[in-house]
């Protein structure tokens, strides 16, 4: 063993207590840096994984424009306009065409047409307003994955039943509907239609599961007495999620209609994320900076103490830099104990709170394992702990052996 | 005789609180194998005459060799490793490392040097505590030692490197007579014996007058 890692060792065991609490401090605030971040990374996951259970990565729609003033030249008269909304339609031109044109893009996955029409449900005298959105059920499927939340009757059956449903399990509850039971739909243009109920999906979303409905796109198209070719919106899933906003910039170009990302439908949600983020990768690195200052502290201690120990070695032949390798090892050693205590105290608070059942729309603690976090914790850490020794370290390498001796 | 440590006109001013000038035109010279006795009142700049000479204190002028090495406007890493190999030191309040076992505080600037392999070192480091009659607290902690003792540990750790000279700041200033004795008789028998060149600051009339030669100084000049 080199010399200098022998004296560092020493001095470790020599203060053991002081290098336990030090190494305390880097156990703990590593556990929480790594138990946070994890945390976060779940907390991400799990609110977009809410919110594409109810919108597609990007939506492709006509958007509504005012009417423009008929004169623009500056020179000329105003001329009184009556502003209106334009057009009166909102439905895509030639879907299909669309459709295509949009499947050429590299990223995306899966694309499909939907009808959102607003609706009533119907049953006895119990009337709920909501949503039934027409899709392609083998599409939707792929898009929000609805089959995974069926809690009684079969998603696919939509499709050999035109005039199928399948409902949230808001709706069944009020209105006392299992599988089997017909529903009447009373829609925005007056159409009636009864509808037989194939299936009850859960998503956990209250606002979702209490007015939601599938039905097929052509049921879709009769209630809102139009023909095949009326298309309100097409969703677009797209390979990475984070990517939406540029290919949808991309789409928009392309098909020339307005192509809006997750992000911008869900802003809100999406900056208290941001801010989530923020927050905690802030509280969550002081506390490990904390942990720096805590060996820091007690390095700078071990220094004092040791001045005599340093002059003399400084006496003997010791460079500087050995000096320096004499403390930063000491505080390394401590850092790796801290670290590795921390990464087994992180596994164990994340493997037992994974279990905790929390119950409302998250389920089970939203935490999960992560390496890349664990990974940056234990980077973090080390090169906290490095700096934290080497401060010291470099005071004690300028110790002058004659200003201690004439002492 | 060889020379091994000459001064050529050494100055030294401290700054610090008020310009003082404590050391005055000091060229001397040790040859090999002497017995030297730094003496004079407390203030006259012996102390400060011999961290040059340890090449500890880098701030003076005129010229400082070692064994015929010029060692002023060496770097301080090179000195580091000049003193390392060729000077061992023993002070007055014997500096050892308290965590450290008696044989491991000897063996430390050996194993610094890195020369010897550390079982060769720790047979050689054993050796020097036996000469000195410590075999047999080799193993204690340094700090479990009485001060006779702990001054012998420090002065087999300055023979450690086989070194050129030996210097000593108050080597027998916080001892009682007897262990003043032994620790003369070690340093006599080091120079006479093993040709071993020693220089000590000392307070110690009767240690001074029994050296080899005595280099008197006040205000900071020689006598």
């Amino acid at each position: 063993m080199n010399i200098n890692t022998d004296i560092a060792k020493t001095y470790i065991f020599a203060g053991k207590k002081q290098t336990a609490v030090a190494g305390m401090g880097v156990l703990l605030g590593m556990a929480i840096y790594i138990f946070m971040n994890c945390l976060m990374l779940a907390l991400d996951r799990s609110s977009t994984s809410v919110i594409f259970k109810n919108n597609a990565h990007i939506r492709v729609y006509k958007e509504d424009k005012m009417s423009k003033p008929l004169v623009n030249d500056s020179t000329a008269k105003y001329l009184i306009i009556n502003p209106k909304v334009l057009p009166k339609s909102n439905t895509i031109i030639n879907p299909n065409q669309v459709t295509e044109t949009i499947l050429k893009n590299k990223n995306v996955t899966v694309v499909t047409p939907q009808v959102n029409s607003s609706v009533f449900y119907n049953n006895g005298k119990s009337q709920i307003s909501g949503i039934a959105v027409g899709v392609k059920p083998a599409e939707a499927n792929a898009m929000y994955n609805i089959n995974s939340t069926i809690v009684s009757g079969d998603f696919k059956s939509l499709t050999s039943n035109p005039n199928g449903i399948v409902i949230g399990v808001g709706i069944s509850t009020k209105m006392n509907l299992v599988v089997g039971n017909n529903l009447n739909l009373t829609s925005a243009k007056g159409v009636n239609r009864t509808f037989k109920v194939v299936g009850i999906f859960r998503s956990n979303v209250r606002t979702l599961d209490d007015s939601k409905s599938y039905i097929n796109l052509a049921s879709a198209q009769q209630l809102q007495k139009e023909g095949a070719l009326y298309i309100t919106d097409i969703t677009v899933n797209i390979k990475n999620p984070d990517d939406a906003k540029a290919v949808g910039d991309e789409i928009s170009q392309v098909t020339g209609y307005k192509a809006e990302s997750w992000q911008e439908a869900n802003n809100s949600m999406v900056t208290g994320n941001k801010m989530r983020n923020i927050v905690g990768s802030l509280v969550s690195s002081l506390i490990l900076l904390v942990a720096g200052f805590g060996i820091y502290n007690i390095l700078n201690m071990t220094v004092s103490q040791k001045i005599n120990d340093i002059a003399i070695l400084k006496a003997m032949g010791f460079r500087g830099k050995d000096v320096v390798r004499i403390f930063v090892t000491q505080a390394l050693a401590v850092g790796i104990l801290g670290v590795i205590g921390g990464v087994l105290l992180a596994t164990v608070l994340i493997s037992v709170l994974q279990h905790v059942y929390v119950g409302g729309d998250i389920g089970y603690f939203p935490i999960e394992f992560d390496g890349s976090r664990f990974l940056r914790g234990i980077f973090f850490g080390l090169i906290i702990t490095f700096f934290a020794g080497y401060f010291p370290a470099r005071k004690a390498a300028k110790v002058d052996p004659v200003e201690i001796f004439r002492k | 005789m060889k020379s091994i440590l000459k001064t050529q006109l050494v100055n030294k001013f401290f700054h610090d609180p008020n310009e003082f000038h404590v050391l005055k035109d000091i060229s001397i010279e040790v040859d090999k194998g002497e017995l030297v006795t730094l003496v004079g009142k407390s203030g006259c700049g012996k102390s400060t005459l011999l961290y040059i000479l340890s090449t500890m204190d880098r701030d003076y002028k005129g010229d400082l060799y070692l064994d015929n090495e010029l060692m002023t406007h060496k770097s301080i890493d090179e000195l580091a490793a000049i003193r390392n190999e060729k000077i061992g030191f023993v002070f007055q309040f014997h500096y050892l490392l308290q965590e450290f076992s008696c044989l491991k505080n000897v063996m430390i600037p050996a194993l610094r040097l890195g020369k010897l392999s550390p079982q060769e070192i720790e047979a050689k480091a054993y050796e020097r505590l036996k000469t000195l009659g410590l075999a047999d607290q080799a193993l204690k902690n340094a700090s479990k030692l009485s001060g006779g003792q702990q001054q012998r540990v420090a002065i087999a750790r300055a023979l450690i490197n086989d070194p050129l000279i030996i210097m000593g700041d108050e080597p027998t200033g916080n001892l009682d007579s007897k262990n003043t004795a032994i620790v003369f008789e070690i340093f006599k028998d080091l120079a006479h014996n093993a040709g071993q060149t020693i220089i000590a600051v000392t307070h110690d009339e009767d240690f001074a007058q029994k050296s080899d030669r005595i280099i008197e100084m006040k205000d900071g000049m020689i006598i």
